[in-house]
Formats: structure tokens, C-alpha cells, sequence
């Protein structure tokens, strides 16, 4: 069965690949699309919605884009087969609500991924590792391109591509990346960054949680205008913001390291030794935990070989994730221990953070003399930094 | 008059910068506490001008004629539960209440971006006639026959293509 090959394969974005990908997780360009005249997903009749589909899936389909593609329609899929799609950002909840006369396509890299009837007619999303928005695009633009010689779009000269919502009127494109910034967080400069942002017509959110709770340190920064602005445009005025972000974010690092390295090395310390002894872990506690082990591995506290498993887990401890491999339901707890038995068998073969190796190499970058950097070696013994500093 | 309630005179004067763009509000002191003006962190103007723009807007000018889109039955009482629109028709059914609505929203009113290619022949051939008709007018009133002759021809072909649609 199809479905099972795409659960049981992990996407390409999640790779942790392409530039500055220790800071951006991912990359995302979606299109909005819809058929001139027939009427929109949610306010067209179960037979109208039903005739755009056929209209449109066997031209997705056909897309030389698509030619290992799984195609799958929406009450083919089980709940849960449909949150590991939504975790994986390959479909939205709203999507996932959806049954008869709805379907997604996507490529087997899981890098393209393309709706039908979701809020609008077509929903095509390119979806890359790291700070890849150019790239995003260009492939989405061209699988546009492709279809609308043979689809004839709803387009008006004055406001461009018209959709359901008039949100996404004009480009119907939203431009996001997925940033990890602890830096930030732990610095308490975050707000401040948010504000910036936002006061330049961008939108920022927490990835996980509701409000202003951001998990896992990450955040999502998109454009929230799509009228009055072309596409490369709005990529690269994204791209300049996000370079920014990356900068701030770079220098709050260094700046943990050199002023304030005893708290950091207390989240370093506590945070491994939970993951590596828990036997029970609900979600937010997993992904604030595996927030600062894939800072660790940013800062060289760990290995390099050990940034895949930690990455790997935020998507494996995610609750659909953790519930596919089981055959019958699993209960809140029976989750939370899962959850933690999975964290630590993955990183059994995790040593314990180099604390020694990273004060040394900043107090060389800082300049310091060696006199100073003795003096902090002294401050994180060797053993167990979890020990020395309590 | 309060921009909000349009019943109430105005006491609060709202000035903000949001892109660039001075946008100016007027609102009563009722509306003013409603809209949470006085906390100043909570507080946008950009969301405001925007809240009071769309849904307001379209109800005025549809429920002033009764619309309802012709090509999917589409009414605005519909777009008021929902946010989102029937179907593409309904942009102009419903342009002149939507027009300050996405003034509010976006960057700008006029797309910029990508044309289908289908359609930027087109464009592009209608932008060609009018030149060209413009040129023939020209050429008779400067009773240039011969070039009015053949400026006639390719237009008449460009119309052709127009209606075609190729």
C-alpha cells in the first residue's frame, strides 16, 4: 500500500541539508490556485467539488514532477495516516478534515506536495531542508507553469490570482521558514525580534503550541501581504529578514558561550541527562529537550553524528509519529513512556557534552589569554557537567 | 463621526505609521475601549482599519442591493460566517465592498506578479490594438490612407486572434 511507504520513509526535508541549515529547518513555497468559475472547495456541492477533482488530479498526476508520485484521495486515508502527513507538513489540518472529493499527490521525496480541494482548488507547496526559499520556488513556479497550459486558472489583470479567502489574492503565495532559535530564547531577545519583524508586514509564530507558547524554540516567519507585490519580491525580501534573524541569532549564541556559559552549560547538562534517563516524556517536554541537544550539536557539545538522530526525533516523538507503529491505541502514558524509550535508544550511543572541548575552543576565538581559559575549565569538570555544576 | 459605530462623535484621534503609510482613525469613546485602543501593546491599527474594513464594508454594499453572485448564488451574509468567497465571480459581484477590504489587507491594490501565459498574450495583444487603433486615427485624420489601409488589416487579424482566444 502506498501510504505505508511514505510513513515509513522519512521526507528530504527533514534531512538537515542546504545553507545555514543549523538555524532553518526548512524551507516552504506554496501556490494558491483556483479553476475560473466553478465555485470554491467549501462553498461548492459534493458533486461540484467531485467534477473539479477529476478535472483536476489526472493533470497533477501527469506533471513530470510527478512521475513516482503517491496519489492519494482524503477518505482513502485513516486519521492517523493523515496526522503523520500533517506532521510532516506534506497536508494542513484543514486537509486533514477533509474526506470525499479532496486528495493530495506529492513525489516520493516528499518535497512537492499538492492539494486538491483544500480551501482552494489547488494548494502546490515545494518544501526544502534549510534556507532554500529561491529554490522552493522556483520548483512550485514551474510545476504552475506546467499546469496552466492545460488548466485555465481563475486570474483577474487587477488582482491577480483570486482565491476563496482574500488573503491570498494576487501571488497566492506564502513564502515561510521554520527557524530554530534558542539563542534568542534563552537570551530573551526573541520578543524584541518578533516585534521587529512583524513591523515590517511578516508574520511570526510559534511552530508548536498555542499563543504565544513557542516549543522547541521554533518559529515560523512568513509574509502576510500577497497583493501589490511580485513573487521574487516577496522571496527576497524573506530571505534579507530571515539572513537577519540568522545573524541575531549567531550572536546570541556567542554571546551565551562567552558571558553567560555556566546557564548554558546547565541546560546543556540537564537536558541530556533527562533524555538519556527518562521513562516517561510528554511532547513539550521532548521538543524543549531536543531544542537545546540540537543546539548542543550546533555548538560542538556533541558529535556531528549524532545531529541526524537528534533531528529525527523531533518528528519520531511527535504524537502520530510514535502512535503508526503500534497496532492498537495508545493511551496518554503509554505514549509518554514510548516517547521516552524511543529518545533514549536513539541516543544510547550519545557521549556526554564535550563541555571541556567548547569552553576551550571559545575562550581561543574570544582571544582570551590561557590563564582565562584554564580558569573556566576549571569552573566544568570533565566528568559530568550535570555534577559539576550543581 | 467614529469610524467604527459611524453614530457616535469622535474623541479619540488615532495616528499610526504601518509600512510607511500614515493611516489615520477617528473613533468614539466607546469604540475606543472596545477596540482596546488605550492598551498600547495590544493594540494595532493596522488590524483595526482591517476589522472594520471587511466584513462591514461588503454587508454595506451588498445588503444595499441585495447581491447575490449570479454565477454561484454566493451571498454575502455567507461571507460574513465564513471569511472566504464562492467562487471566482464573486470578486466582482462583491468589488466595491472588497475594494477597501484588500486596500487594508495588502501592499498594494494592483497585482504585480505572474501573469498565466495564456492571458499575457492577451494583455498584451489588447495593449497592441489600442496602439494601434490610436495610430489609425491618427493616420486619417493626417489622411494617410494607404497607411490607415494596412494599420486596419492588422488590427482586424490581432481581433481575430483576440477572439479565437489563441
Amino acid at each position: 500500500m502506498a501510504i505505508r511507504n511514505i510513513l515509513n520513509k522519512s521526507s528530504d526535508w527533514l534531512k538537515g541539508e542546504g545553507p545555514h541549515h543549523d538555524i532553518v529547518v526548512s524551507s516552504r513555497v506554496r501556490l494558491a490556485r483556483n479553476l475560473a468559475g466553478a465555485p470554491f472547495p467549501g462553498w461548492a456541492k459534493k458533486a461540484e467539488r467531485t467534477a473539479v477533482l477529476e478535472r483536476i488530479r489526472p493533470r497533477v498526476e501527469a506533471l513530470p514532477e510527478m512521475g513516482d508520485a503517491y496519489s492519494l484521495a482524503c477518505q482513502d486515508l485513516t486519521a492517523l495516516e493523515k496526522q503523520v502527513l500533517v506532521e510532516r507538513h506534506l497536508i494542513s489540518r484543514e486537509h486533514a478534515a477533509k474526506g470525499v472529493g479532496s486528495a493530495v499527490v506529492m513525489n516520493r521525496r516528499q518535497s512537492l506536495s499538492i492539494m486538491i480541494n483544500e480551501e482552494d482548488h489547488l494548494r502546490m507547496q515545494s518544501i526544502r531542508s534549510g534556507l532554500q526559499l529561491r529554490a522552493a520556488f522556483r520548483a512550485v513556479n514551474k510545476v504552475d507553469t506546467e499546469l496552466e497550459a492545460s488548466l485555465d486558472f481563475a486570474f483577474d489583470p487587477d488582482l491577480g490570482y483570486l482565491t476563496a479567502c482574500p488573503s491570498n489574492v494576487g501571488t497566492g503565495m506564502r513564502v515561510s521558514a521554520m527557524l530554530h532559535v534558542p539563542g534568542l530564547v534563552l537570551s530573551e531577545q526573541i520578543n524584541q525580534v518578533i516585534q521587529a519583524v512583524n513591523k515590517i508586514g511578516l508574520a511570526v509564530r510559534g511552530l508548536y503550541g498555542e499563543g504565544t507558547e513557542a516549543l522547541g524554540n521554533l518559529f515560523q516567519i512568513s509574509n502576510q501581504t500577497t497583493l501589490g507585490e511580485a513573487e521574487e519580491g516577496i522571496v527576497d525580501r524573506l530571505q534579507k529578514v530571515i539572513l537577519q534573524v540568522i545573524e541575531h541569532e549567531q550572536n546570541a549564541r556567542q554571546t551565551l558561550l562567552q558571558r553567560r556559559s555556566n546557564t548554558l552549560l546547565d541546560h546543556m547538562g540537564r537536558s541530556y541527562g533527562i533524555l538519556k534517563h527518562a521513562y516517561s516524556m510528554h511532547s513539550k517536554e521532548a521538543l524543549n529537550l531536543l531544542s537545546l541537544a540540537k543546539l548542543g550539536c550546533d555548538l560542538g557539545f556533541y558529535p556531528e553524528e549524532q545531529r541526524h538522530a537528534v533531528d529525527e526525533l523531533f518528528m519520531e516523538t511527535q504524537p502520530a509519529h510514535l502512535q503508526k507503529g503500534s497496532q492498537q491505541k495508545l493511551a496518554a502514558e503509554e505514549r509518554d513512556a514510548l516517547r521516552a524509550t524511543i529518545i533514549r535508544q536513539k541516543l544510547a550511543a550519545c557521549p556526554e557534552p564535550d563541555v571541556v572541548g567548547v569552553l576551550e575552543r571559545t575562550a581561543k576565538q574570544a582571544g582570551s589569554s590561557p590563564e582565562e581559559g584554564e580558569k573556566k575549565q576549571g569552573e566544568g569538570p570533565g566528568e559530568s557537567a550535570q555534577e559539576g555544576l550543581i | 463621526m467614529c469610524d467604527v459605530c459611524q453614530t457616535e462623535t469622535a474623541t479619540v484621534f488615532l495616528t499610526q505609521i504601518v509600512d510607511g503609510n500614515m493611516q489615520k482613525v477617528n473613533l468614539c469613546e466607546g469604540c475606543s475601549k472596545e477596540k482596546g485602543v488605550t492598551d498600547p501593546t495590544g493594540f494595532a491599527l493596522a488590524d483595526l482599519l482591517l476589522g472594520m474594513g471587511a466584513a462591514q464594508s461588503v454587508e454595506r454594499t451588498a445588503s444595499a442591493t441585495g447581491q447575490r453572485c449570479a454565477n454561484c448564488g454566493f451571498t454575502e451574509a455567507e461571507f460574513k460566517k465564513t471569511g472566504r468567497l464562492g467562487c471566482s465571480a464573486c470578486y466582482r459581484t462583491f468589488s466595491e465592498g472588497l475594494g477597501g477590504m484588500l486596500r487594508g489587507m495588502h501592499k498594494g491594490v494592483r497585482h504585480t506578479g505572474k501573469i498565466p501565459e495564456r492571458l499575457e498574450k492577451m494583455l498584451a495583444r489588447d495593449t497592441e490594438i489600442r496602439g494601434l487603433t490610436s495610430d489609425l486615427r491618427r493616420a486619417v485624420v493626417e489622411e494617410q490612407y494607404e497607411t490607415a489601409a494596412a494599420l486596419r488589416d492588422k488590427i482586424r487579424i490581432l481581433e481575430a486572434d483576440q477572439e479565437a482566444g489563441e
